[in-house]
């Protein structure tokens, strides 16, 4: 038996190697997970990263993992990875391109897992992007309704229709009176 | 809601706690209230598979594979371990992202202050499959410590970042790599963060004259361990 080695934090200065923007030093996965030719309904997802006093974190790191559009998690031979990886930018902004995850086998609602990084924080905090528009679905789903209901919308990225496109928004609070919920799995 | 576990939990008594006020940048940053508990789905034991993203052997040659016109200037190092889980076997195929400062201490990062030269043939980037043994390796140049901003007269130890993933979702770890006899270990607030000793002797790596490569490069060896499968217990 070993035991695990323990986390330290990703710090500010990952991005020539995770995030990187024409270094030559290939990145592994980026924003943009899908295109027109992905099936599914192409979506975006729009988010914040802010800390306890509500100032923009410039210098986190999203990572995301979800469903294909049937529900079903992507193995080697599929096209869409179902992977993303984003950090923020001057004003704490992050953004995916992807299409909409379908729901789980497991009586749930469509959600996609997501890890954050960042400076000054020793661990990654690991949380779910829930969609404001499966709201029968989000009533059933037997993680949302473990949360305390007046923390549940912290999970629930808002619906805006942008061109016909949709976007969802999503924030992520770090600390404060609307901290997002953070789960141990 | 019953709690099903197919994975070991975070083990909370190896890794940092999140609010460490030494460590200044927590204090706005770390969370406040409990974690809610999760059972383990398909969706956090599944995770991005990497085989065949084009990782290159030459990726895992820092002193390499950013060259312009000339060689990397510094220490000349190697660093292997195994990629293990609790369980002690080998996690193969799994994706592991270097970073690090060069020689001088300073980072290819445009709000990298440090008064300190950059080496226009080296990067700092690199990253590595591990293989059927779980084993990975790269060749680097060892890292020098560097100012910040913490505390008066902070130095950080000299490191090497760490991003790992495992096969599902919720092993993610993303960790920094010590070198053995580092005077400053003792005084650094990100390193002590992990309140136990045995678990940040686990952060430091190991000289290894095996891994030592004569006339070319020391070597140093760092295993990684991730979440295994939940013990079962015992029936009676």
């Amino acid at each position: 038996m070993s035991s695990q080695t323990p986390s330290q934090t990703v710090g500010p200065f990952f991005s020539h190697a995770l995030t990187p923007s024409g270094s030559g030093h290939a990145p592994i996965a980026g924003r943009q997970l899908a295109d027109e030719r992905t099936p599914g309904t192409l979506i975006r997802i729009e988010g914040r990263v802010l800390d306890g006093k509500s100032h923009p974190v410039t210098d986190a790191l999203v990572e995301i993992w979800q469903a294909r559009h049937d529900g079903a998690y992507p193995d080697d031979s599929d096209a869409f990875r179902g992977f993303g990886r984003a950090s923020t930018d001057a004003d704490g902004r992050f953004w995916f391109q992807t299409v909409k995850p379908g729901a789980p086998p497991e009586n749930g609602a469509p959600h996609v897992n997501t890890t954050v990084f960042a400076r000054g924080m020793l661990n990654h905090a690991f949380t779910r992007i829930y969609f404001s528009d499966e709201q029968e679905k989000n009533a059933r789903d037997p993680v949302l309704a473990n949360v305390d209901p007046v923390r549940r919308k912290s999970l629930v990225a808002s619906l805006r229709d942008s061109a016909g496109r949709p976007v969802y928004e999503f924030e992520i609070c770090l600390q404060g009176a609307h901290e997002t919920v953070f789960f141990d799995a | 809601m019953t709690s099903k576990r197919i994975l070991s939990p975070r083990d909370w008594s190896s890794h940092p706690r999140q609010a460490h006020p030494d460590y200044k940048s927590t204090l706005l940053r770390s969370q406040r209230q409990p974690l809610v508990p999760l059972p383990q789905s398909l969706s956090e034991l599944t995770g991005p598979v990497f085989g065949h993203c084009g990782v290159t052997g030459r990726d895992a040659d820092l002193t390499r594979n950013s060259i312009r016109d000339g060689e990397a200037i510094g220490e000349r190092i190697i660093v292997a371990g195994r990629l293990l889980d609790e369980s002690g076997r080998a996690v193969p195929n799994a994706l592991i992202e270097v970073w690090q400062a060069n020689a001088a201490g300073r980072y290819v990062h445009s709000q990298d202050q440090h008064d300190a030269p950059l080496d226009p043939n080296f990067l700092g980037a690199g990253k590595a499959l591990t293989d059927s043994a779980g084993r990975y390796r790269f060749t680097t140049i060892r890292p020098g410590a560097y100012p910040w901003r913490n505390h008066s007269n902070a130095w950080r130890p000299a490191h090497i970042h760490f991003s790992v993933f495992g096969t599902a979702f919720i092993q993610r770890l993303v960790t920094q790599m010590y070198f053995p006899g580092d005077p400053l270990l003792a005084l650094d607030p990100i390193f002590n963060a992990t309140a136990d000793a045995a678990a940040r002797q686990r952060l430091v790596a190991a000289f290894s004259t095996e891994l030592t490569e004569p006339e070319w490069a020391l070597g140093f060896e760092f295993d990684i361990v991730l979440r295994g499968p939940q013990a079962t217990p015992l029936e009676s």
